[in-house]
């Protein structure tokens, strides 16, 4: 009796209605894409909507059990719960069934179960005991490699899967790195690249190259501030560059443009180095090998592109970014996604009043594209209304992570929040043209046992070490 | 110091997570409530409209005899994404057509504009109702087809074609010039079906159904409450005596040239013939493309309306204009006399035929002296009170106009021809200034020359004369259901011959066709016993070929019912086979019997297709 009293006493209950309030909102639009005048009756388990009433149930049975549990054996069990994982994986690699061309399901009876959901708890853990492990820190060679393994062993998996939306939300891990001690740079760093790929696959190789240059002249401002060699260094590698053009022009030396461009940049790279030597100055240093990286970076980023991702990703990202325009082909899932949010309007259709995701223009309408049905029938104001609710139930997480004062749980925690961020961005995201389509589920949201019951241990083994953070009962 | 590092980390965490879903609320700010485009396409892909098509209003005939009526077919369609392989063969002959011609509306339908797979296309037009009932028994077995009811155009008897006209399918400029049409709407082409189309068709409905991404049919759109009904087109009443009209045809096989049949007091067309003509059936239905080029390609024309495009010198029938004129400007009276012998001698001179002389107006008319006319005109031209040749003929232009020549009458038929009025400055440039005289066109004097009027133009001009100096613009609708007709067709045109000369020129055609026996009347052919016809015959010369033979008349004398043309080309004389199919329609109108069997099977049987040839 005691125990009980301690558990909802102690339970944050502002994140456990939210966590409710959205799985239910989630029910009631899979009901709405599914619903029509032959399918109303809500206990009808042949339909998706019933199915989902078990899912459901099942997800607040298992909410009981983990806040019921001894929160000990999270982090005791969270190797061995990993290494089963990684078997589950690896024998649903080799025996698994194939859905939409990825090996990620594992039959039981009629269902299946995708491993792929439960790898991102075990990872989260496994991540979380590694780094709340005595003297772990952030900081050498070995703790990097311990970390890559830790993440990329699931992460390689479920690559070879074939289901790359699933491996992607590994990388969302990254804030949990940066949480504990990952230099700020690397991330900025990351992001940066990020934002040069795009570029690279948009515009040509000189106004890429003129745009990092640009960064790295401001960035040697910044740090030296000696505003006068900064400019004494585009000027020159403006005059070399023009010199390059003229004798390219005169003497029909026919040299590419990327070239004309490549060459004073690189010099002044050179020049870089040489400087930071001369004047003892590391930040320069730093900025030279940033050039250098860079270029090289978005060289290679067209080889990536061109060879390491499949056609179907190519299409993805190329429609994404307008180069590629193919309504009816490649872009039909995320045109038809947009119109059908997009015709909802201010206020929305109403609900089970949505005709675009009802009569199956939408694809996935109950599964990843479920945001659809939100934006049709419930219109802007329901929208931002469920994404807020999604924001606000991160931030909550967010504190509720920051306030254990085990690191083993605060690690977890920034595990949990990072995973259902990138999930609820990118899912959102890709439904409205943001990014590009990623076959990955909205939390709460989609229909499916496997991601319900995942996200909902994700989130409860958090709920229950932050009962009892002011000790154990 | 270490916390505060950390606990900074969380903030840039938590801004990180706030801006990406800023940045969606953004996005999905401009997407639902800025950007309205989107509502569109979910209205385009959910919403489809399926025409109702009205039934096309029916052409009554001015006794109330259906004309033109409606019948139906059935335009076949497809869902090319639901059909399944099927027995071709057994297909096209249920339907009766060839293996080739179903495959060949497979292909055609694919390659048709805005073919989608997940549409229903038109694959087979117009289907007859007898092939598509046997067609309905097996039509089970065949999945992704539909059936399209429409209507199409019936003619019995299969009279008056040129003047109904043909409806089609609209083209790519109909739908350009008028947004009401869509892809696979009919029009009207030619005749009543063109300038009574917006009377005609009606209002098309539609129904608005919601569909699913296959194209399957969800429900109606809002409970209909979007919906609107095929509203029928409304019935028209034709002037058209489709007795007369289906007589005249009769007459005019195997003969060439036109009859216009006109009511003088209200200007309604009686019957309008332009010969050879075709079975208005052959332009409906799956056929009309192959019959129309057949028709095209036939060397009489058939399908060109003669009545009102083509050109003719009006020949002897324009003297009456001329002896109105002379009357009118005081050049001759009645009783001014001319010798004729045998022609008119002056200048290049104007041959005669033997008949009395000297003659007096009413003479002149009766006996068609060229000699008598050529003496008018030049009094007219050279009339010294407008001194110069230009001046008198100005004046002879503008009461030769007054009589609707050189214009048109603005009937209510498509592409009407005005015919040709020379000017001054036509001759000025013929010749050149100065270097023409009233001896130069003294053609004209005659109906000759440089003068061309339609058959149309003619008729309108017998009927001026019944009326003694007005007329109505011809028309060919008498009423419309529900509707008023156009009030330019009730408006008085006043010629500017004043009413008392009509009686001279009545006088002299009533002679022309009851004259004495060795009077020199040129048409007593035409002549009936119980019925005063007032006539006057033409023998048009022609460059083409033998003389055009025309003549025309009003009846009866005192209360003119009926002022026809008749125009047949290459047949000679005007007394030989114009006068009598002109007498011929008369009585059958005013009596609706033929008391003269022989002359009706004397025409009847006449095949004057071949002077043409003979000719050359």
């Amino acid at each position: 009796m005691q125990r009980r009293n301690n558990i909802l006493r102690n339970l944050d209950w502002v994140a456990t209605i939210l966590y409710v309030v959205l799985v239910l909102m989630g029910w009631l639009n899979i009901y709405a894409a599914v619903y029509s005048d032959e399918h109303r009756n809500i206990l009808d388990f042949s339909q998706r909507y019933g199915k989902q009433l078990v899912w459901i149930f099942f997800a607040f049975l298992m909410a009981i059990v983990i806040l019921y549990s001894n929160d000990r054996i999270y982090p005791a069990f969270a190797y061995i719960f990993y290494g089963i994982i990684l078997i589950t994986l690896i024998s649903t690699l080799l025996f698994g069934r194939v859905v939409n061309a990825s090996k990620s399901w594992i039959p039981i009876g009629s269902f299946g179960l995708q491993p792929a959901e439960f790898a991102k708890i075990a990872t989260a853990l496994a991540l979380a005991k590694l780094m709340s492990s005595y003297g772990f820190k952030l900081s050498g060679f070995w703790s990097y490699v311990k970390v890559a393994v830790i993440i990329g062993l699931p992460v390689g998996i479920i690559l070879l899967q074939n289901d790359t939306g699933s491996a992607l939300v590994f990388g969302a891990l990254i804030l949990v790195l940066y949480r504990e001690g990952l230099p700020a740079w690397i991330l900025s760093y990351l992001v940066f690249l990020v934002i040069v790929f795009i570029l690279t696959l948009v515009y040509s190789t000189p106004v890429l190259i003129t745009f990092i240059f640009v960064v790295a002249v401001t960035l040697f401002v910044v740090f030296t501030r000696q505003h006068r060699d900064a400019f004494r260094i585009s000027i020159g590698a403006a005059g070399i560059g023009l010199l390059l053009y003229i004798s390219s022009e005169l003497f029909h030396l026919r040299l590419s443009n990327a070239l004309i461009f490549l060459i004073p940049v690189l010099i002044s790279a050179v020049l870089g180095f040489l400087y930071a030597y001369k004047n003892r100055l590391r930040q320069v240093y730093a900025i030279s090998f940033f050039l250098i990286a860079t270029i090289g970076f978005s060289m290679s980023a067209d080889y990536v592109f061109e060879r390491v991702l499949d056609v179907h990703h190519q299409k993805r990202i190329n429609d994404l970014l307008g180069i590629e325009d193919d309504p009816l082909g490649w872009g039909y899932n995320v045109n038809q996604s947009k119109i059908a949010i997009g015709s909802g309007g201010f206020w929305g259709k109403g609900y089970l009043s949505g005709t675009q995701t009802k009569f199956n223009f939408v694809p996935e309408q109950s599964t990843d594209f479920i945001f659809c049905t939100v934006g049709e029938e419930w219109g802007f104001l329901g929208s931002t209304v469920v994404v807020l609710l999604i924001a606000l139930f991160l931030l909550r997480l967010l504190k509720i992570a920051e306030r254990q004062t085990e690191h083993f749980a605060r690690i977890y925690g920034y595990g949990v929040v990072s995973i259902l961020f990138f999930h609820a961005a990118v899912n959102i995201g890709m439904t409205i043209g943001l990014v590009p389509v990623i076959g990955i589920p909205l939390p709460f949201f989609s229909y499916g046992g496997s991601s319900l019951w995942a996200f909902t241990i994700l989130v409860f083994i958090l709920l229950r070490f932050d009962a009892s953070r002011y000790g154990a009962y | 110091m270490v916390l505060r590092a950390e606990s900074s980390r969380r903030v840039v965490v938590s801004v990180i997570i706030m801006l990406v879903f800023a940045a969606i609320i953004g996005k999905l700010f401009y997407i639902q409530v800025i950007d309205s485009s989107y509502k569109f396409s979910a209205a385009n892909n959910v919403l489809r409209y399926i025409t109702q098509y009205p039934a096309r209003g029916l052409v009554l005939d001015r006794h109330g005899v259906p004309m033109v009526s409606n019948k139906p077919v059935f335009d076949i369609l497809m869902v090319k994404r639901q059909v399944k392989p099927f027995d071709t063969l057994e297909f096209a002959t249920m339907l009766g057509l060839t293996v080739e011609q179903v495959r060949d509306a497979f292909i055609q339908a694919t390659k048709q504009k805005g073919y989608s797979p997940r549409k229903a296309v038109v694959l087979l037009k117009q289907i007859s109702a007898e092939n598509f009932a046997r067609f309905q028994e097996v039509m089970y077995k065949y999945q992704g087809f539909e059936i399209q009811p429409r209507t199409v155009r019936s003619y019995n008897p299969p009279i008056a074609a040129h003047l109904l006209g043909y409806v089609g399918e609209v083209d790519d400029r109909d739908i350009k010039n008028n947004p009401y049409y869509q892809q696979g709407d009919y029009i009207g082409i030619s005749g009543i079906e063109r300038s009574y189309e917006h009377i005609l068709r009606g209002k098309k409905g539609v129904k608005i159904f919601m569909v699913d991404v296959h194209n399957r049919i969800k429900g109606s759109y809002e409970q209909g409450k979007f919906d609107t009904l095929a509203i029928p087109g409304k019935n028209i009443t034709s002037t058209i005596d489709a007795r007369l009209q289906e007589y005249g045809e009769r007459l005019m096989q195997n003969k060439i040239g036109s009859i216009v049949a006109i009511e003088p007091k209200t200007g309604e067309v009686l019957a309008m013939i332009s010969s050879p003509t075709y079975d208005p059936n052959l332009l409906v239905g799956r056929q009309r493309t192959a019959n129309f080029k057949v028709l095209q390609q036939d060397s009489l024309k058939p399908i060109f309306n003669r009545s009102i495009m083509a050109l003719y010198p009006p020949g002897s029938t324009f003297k009456v204009v001329n002896a109105l004129i002379g009357l009118q400007e005081g050049v001759v009276t009645p009783e001014t006399r001319y010798s004729c012998y045998g022609g008119y001698t002056v200048g290049r001179g104007v041959g005669c035929h033997n008949h009395p002389s000297p003659t007096n107006l009413i003479q002149s008319i009766q006996v068609s002296c060229n000699t008598y006319y050529c003496h008018v005109f030049r009094n007219i031209i050279d009339k010294r009170e407008f001194g110069s040749v230009e001046n008198g003929f100005s004046v002879w232009k503008r009461h030769v106009e007054s009589f609707g020549y050189g214009n048109k009458l603005n009937i209510d038929l498509p592409h009407e021809l005005k015919g040709i009025v020379p000017s001054v400055s036509f001759y000025d440039k013929y010749f050149r200034k100065g270097g023409w005289n009233s001896l130069t066109i003294i053609s004209l004097a005659i109906g000759q020359g440089e003068l061309s009027v339609t058959p149309l133009q003619m008729a309108n001009l017998v009927a001026t004369i019944a009326n003694k100096g007005y007329y109505i613009a011809p028309h060919v609708v008498k009423s419309i259901e529900g509707d008023t007709l156009n009030s330019l067709y009730r408006e008085k045109h006043i010629t500017s011959i004043e009413p008392k000369y009509f009686d001279y020129i009545i006088e002299g055609m009533d002679l022309a066709v009851n004259g004495a026996p060795g009077s020199g009347s040129t048409a007593r052919i035409a002549a009936l016993p119980d019925i005063r016809i007032c006539g006057k015959t033409g023998t048009a010369q022609n460059p083409h070929g033998k003389d055009h033979s025309v003549f025309f008349a009003f009846a009866p004398k005192d209360d003119p019912k009926i002022a026809i043309s008749v125009y047949i080309e290459n047949a000679g004389f005007g007394a030989t086979w114009a006068a009598p199919i002109a007498s011929l329609m008369i009585e059958k109108y005013l009596k609706d019997s033929i008391s003269r069997p022989d002359l009706e099977r004397y025409i009847l049987d006449a095949n004057l297709l071949d002077r043409r040839a003979k000719a050359k």
